[in-house]
């Protein structure tokens, strides 16, 4: 070793010019065309929301549209032109909020996406703790059997579960939106997989120290788990606030429990044909909560996808 | 406190057999090292008697009481782990202090933020807190009661984790290998801190080890396993100067005892590759392997008792390792001698030497069955051929 260390090529940069990247650079323009392809119909969501509907037909008015006032033709059918006077942006996100109850469909939004977020973690904590961590007959195949829960898509058993929330009677109702979602085998796994990683001997020591076996799951593993918790977290709430297939099932009439999407359904056809400012603004709203949360928990998020928590 | 009875506990991992038939009292107040290579069942024997391991059969039992089935958490032990497993969401404080919440507190008093306006909760957890500072300030690890595992070195994480079996005021504490996570030096160090905590609490110490250096300066006694067997139990010198099993001499000692294959003559005489060294008192005949530690072999003129040709030298400073060679065996022989030997010359032929009756003699199952006399002087009457 020591004799090589004289001779071992040392990364400088020659003389004057610094080496290309290219790799890296290869690497970033990949990245940043990605990107783009991501970012590309929420600019377009954005941008639409700040337009009125001459522009956005058109196609003028840049990103954020020439805000020129104009009259709105539905308000001048039955009230004087000069009170029906509106700048585009403050016009499709006043309609967005007016046309439908759109706060209220925020808040079942969070009451559902938090109920379920709450149950999943309630049942998967313990479920993640004995596959992973206690010694028990089956416990292989019962794994199993979570990974193949996997593999079934909501589609296949959507009508059954139809079937059995129906006759339970539970349509249009909260739990209707819940219940189907309590169990998550993806939550099972994504704990069950960072458990692993933890070191026997803590829970060894928990043992030692008094705690039981559920305090064990609460009080030890799932404060160490907290990055995949939080990663789960973010991909519970994702799933189900943006959920249209499960809600637009379940809730038929009872316009008072629609969750966001379902306040889409409005803008879809009406007498005034498809209103695209304020649909877009109606999404944008939609849309941002989830945004702030993911920026907020970006960093541990990551971490928790890596799995590095402990070491 | 009361001492620990292991009665011919036994367990099995499907069909490996880990632990056969061990039996062992420790007594009240003991330092006893468990040691022996890994996968000789020490670890496992450790955990069972901490309760986390339940044993196929046998009993263990506290003075007259046996614990056989209680939890863990109701037998009065500490344990010490190996990669410390603290609680790396809790301060240091809060670690030392979870053995007395979880038991002095009810699970009312510890809910996070209820709890502390319950009557009396208050109290407690102010008794708790002065015992955490306590512990910790005979550990040295007072300033760092704020901070969180993850932000302090693996010298200072293996306190804290000795602070969390202090705190309980256990009736033993069993650790297990908890120095080989640190660095040579740190490992030397706390050696003796640990030997001191010992001395000053007077409790018993069930330490388990795979290093015989640590088990011979800490032990009172040392236990050596081997195969899921007790094959000595012995204070250290004991276990060095007499070991009942090759096993075990070879174990224990660094360098490693040298071994020769050897013979027992029909009139008690033991011959190694053709030289007589000596007689065997013992009433044994028949193949036998001879046992020489490297400290008491002496280097000379050949032919010695043995010839053989100088390899390799090793220089520690204040003494050398000497390699020879000799034919027939399969191994280098290892001689230590002091600093002030004569100069050696690689490659040249030596003569090797022992005094009288620092030659062990193992029958062909490894037990030992006595030591040579030193009936043949050294350097005269060495019958060659």
């Amino acid at each position: 070793m020591t004799s090589d260390t004289a001779t071992t090529p040392v990364s400088v940069p020659r003389t004057g010019f610094p080496s290309i990247p290219w790799i890296e650079l290869f690497k970033h323009a990949v990245l940043m065309v990605g990107a783009l392809i991501v970012i590309a119909p929420f600019l377009v969501m954005v941008s639409t929301s700040f337009k009125s509907q001459n522009e956005i037909e058109s196609q003028s008015g840049g990103f954020f549209g020439s805000q020129e006032q104009f009259v709105d033709h539905f308000c001048a059918a039955n009230n004087p032109a000069e009170e029906c006077v509106a700048t585009p942006v403050i016009f499709n996100y006043s309609t967005a909020f007016t046309r439908v109850p759109l706060l209220r469909f925020l808040l079942n939004g969070v009451i559902v996406t938090v109920s379920i977020f709450v149950c999943q973690v309630i049942i998967a904590l313990p479920c993640a703790y004995a596959l992973s961590k206690l010694r028990w007959w089956g416990k292989n195949v019962v794994f199993g059997l979570v990974l193949f829960c996997l593999l079934i898509p909501i589609h296949a058993i959507a009508v059954p579960l139809y079937l059995l929330i129906t006759k339970l009677g539970l349509l249009n109702t909260y739990a209707s939106l819940i219940i189907p979602s309590t169990i998550s085998v993806f939550g099972i796994f994504l704990m069950r997989q960072f458990f692993m990683t933890v070191p026997d001997d803590l829970i060894d020591a928990a043992r030692m120290d008094g705690i039981s076996e559920f305090g064990i799951v609460w009080r030890v593993m799932a404060p160490t788990a907290f990055p995949a918790l939080l990663a789960f977290g973010i991909f519970s709430v994702v799933a189900h606030w943006n959920d249209y297939f499960w809600p637009r099932m379940v809730v038929t009439g009872n316009e008072m429990i629609y969750t966001p999407p379902l306040g889409m359904r409005v803008y879809q056809a009406d007498l005034e044909g498809i209103t695209y400012g304020p649909m877009m603004a109606t999404a944008t709203v939609i849309v941002i909560p989830l945004v702030i949360a993911f920026l907020l928990a970006q960093r541990r998020f990551i971490e928790g996808i890596t799995l590095s928590g402990m070491k | 406190m009361t001492s620990l009875n292991i009665s011919n506990v036994s367990k099995s991992f499907g069909s490996a057999r880990v632990l056969e038939d061990i039996s062992l009292t420790i007594n009240d107040g003991e330092f006893i090292s468990l040691v022996g290579p890994s996968g000789c069942g020490k670890s496992t024997l450790l955990r069972i008697i901490a309760g986390l391991e339940s044993q196929d059969a046998g009993t263990i039992a506290l003075g007259e009481r046996a614990i056989d089935g209680v939890r863990p958490s109701r037998r009065n032990l500490a344990m010490v782990f190996q990669s410390y497993a603290l609680y790396p969401h809790l301060t240091v404080a809060q670690n030392i202090g979870v053995p007395l919440t979880m038991r002095q507190l009810s699970h009312w008093e510890r809910l996070p933020v209820v709890g502390r306006f319950l009557p009396g909760a208050a109290a407690k957890r102010r008794i708790i807190r002065a015992a955490v500072e306590e512990a910790a300030r005979s550990l040295d690890i007072g300033h760092l009661l704020d901070r969180k595992p993850g932000q302090l070195s693996g010298g200072q994480r293996q306190r804290v984790a000795v602070g969390r079996a202090l705190v309980r005021q256990p009736e033993a504490f069993l650790l297990d290998e908890p120095l080989s996570n640190l660095d040579a030096k740190l490992r030397v160090h706390m050696r003796t801190e640990i030997a001191e905590l010992h001395r000053t609490l007077g409790a018993t110490f069930i330490y388990v080890t795979h290093d015989q250096a640590e088990a011979m300066t800490m032990s009172d006694r040392i236990a050596v396993m081997m195969h899921g067997r007790l094959l000595q139990v012995a204070p250290p010198h004991e276990v060095y100067s007499d070991p009942t099993n090759i096993a075990v001499a070879e174990f224990i000692g660094s360098p490693k005892i040298n071994t020769f294959p050897a013979e027992v003559a029909g009139d008690g005489t033991a011959i190694v590759m053709g030289a007589a060294l000596g007689r065997v008192q013992n009433g044994y005949r028949g193949a036998a392997t001879i046992g020489v530690r490297p400290e008491s072999l002496r280097i000379g003129q050949p032919p010695g008792r043995l010839a053989g040709t100088l390899r390799h030298v090793e220089n520690l400073g204040n003494e050398y390792f000497l390699h020879v060679e000799v034919d027939g065996l399969p191994s280098r022989v290892v001689a230590r001698v002091g600093h002030d030997h004569a100069p050696f010359s690689l490659g040249a032929p030596v003569g090797l030497d022992w005094p009288a009756g620092r030659a062990h003699v193992f029958d062909q199952a490894g037990g030992q069955i006595g030591r040579v006399n030193g009936a043949v002087s050294p350097f005269v009457g060495v019958v060659n051929g």
